[in-house]
């Protein structure tokens, strides 16, 4: 007995939505970084209980590619920060606004 | 029942775990939270079946992407943020986000509630490392060197970015001109 693909659905949906509003609440470089590390985990989940219930293993490999992305992501966005701290002695991201008009 | 429990238990854990990432001011906190959602997302891939991407999952992002996240948070020794004085909109525009999307998400779990159940068939090898592997190296294959070769740019990039520059080639426009009048 196992719960239906619905549940896993609306847990991924929930984790999704913990992340996007993160996003936008956390100030800190790092925090929004793990935010939307979150959001990518709540759309791994979705792919895996597809590809069970559906039986098809394309949903395991887009999971991979996903983990992939996030593995470079992790990557280059940290040393974005790295650098931006070099720069400004903070991760805020109120502190990089020498773009705005 | 079994299976229904042990949903509930890590999906629970899950969702508190998270909450708990996004309140936590200070990121050290925030990022134990995160490895711990990643710990219950990877027994919720063992319970679909799914022991390939368990393991992964606990070996990337518990393993690998969450220490560079903690080494950089000690590297650069970050203390608590500062109390919210962001921008006012900002709360409106998070809370009207969540409330959307939370919206879609109850949408869809009563739509897929209301649609004919797909059955699991118990005897499927999907999850399997073999399958996996089969599917990854034939069927997959361009997209998995393509996966490769952007790791590779990742890494370029990530050099170039932190590599210390002795003289800076950017410089602001305005100082420059108040040195020469």
């Amino acid at each position: 007995m196992q719960p239906g693909l619905e549940s896993y659905l609306a847990l991924s949906g929930i984790l999704f939505t913990i992340g996007a509003v993160g996003v936008v609440y956390k100030r800190n470089a790092i925090g929004m970084f793990m935010c939307i590390e979150l959001m990518l985990n709540a759309v791994n989940l979705t792919f895996v209980a597809f590809s069970r219930y559906y039986g098809d293993v394309s949903g395991q490999l887009f999971v991979f590619m996903v983990m992939s992305v996030a593995a470079a992501e992790a990557a280059v966005g940290l040393g974005i920060i790295i650098a931006f701290f070099r720069n400004r002695l903070s991760v805020d991201v109120d502190d990089a606004s020498i773009l705005k008009f | 029942m079994a299976g229904t429990v042990l949903f509930f238990l890590f999906a629970g854990f899950a969702i508190a775990c998270a909450v708990s990432m996004v309140y936590h001011r200070n990121p050290l906190y925030s990022a134990i939270s995160l490895i711990g959602v990643f710990l219950a997302l990877a027994a919720l891939y063992l319970t679909l079946a799914a022991p390939f991407i368990a393991i992964t999952q606990i070996l990337v992002y518990a393993g690998a992407i969450m220490v560079l996240v903690i080494f950089v948070i000690m590297l650069l020794n970050l203390d608590e943020d500062k109390p919210l004085n962001r921008l006012k909109y900002l709360y409106a525009v998070g809370g009207g986000l969540g409330v959307a999307l939370l919206a879609q998400t109850f949408f869809i779990f009563y739509a897929v509630l209301k649609a004919p159940k797909a059955e699991v068939d118990p005897n499927t090898t999907v999850g399997k490392t073999m399958s996996i592997g089969r599917a990854m190296y034939t069927e997959y294959l361009l997209p998995v060197e393509i996966v490769g070769v952007m790791l590779l740019m990742a890494i370029i990039g990530a050099v170039i970015l932190v590599r210390k520059m002795e003289h800076p080639h950017l410089e602001l426009v305005g100082e420059d001109e108040d040195e020469k009048e």
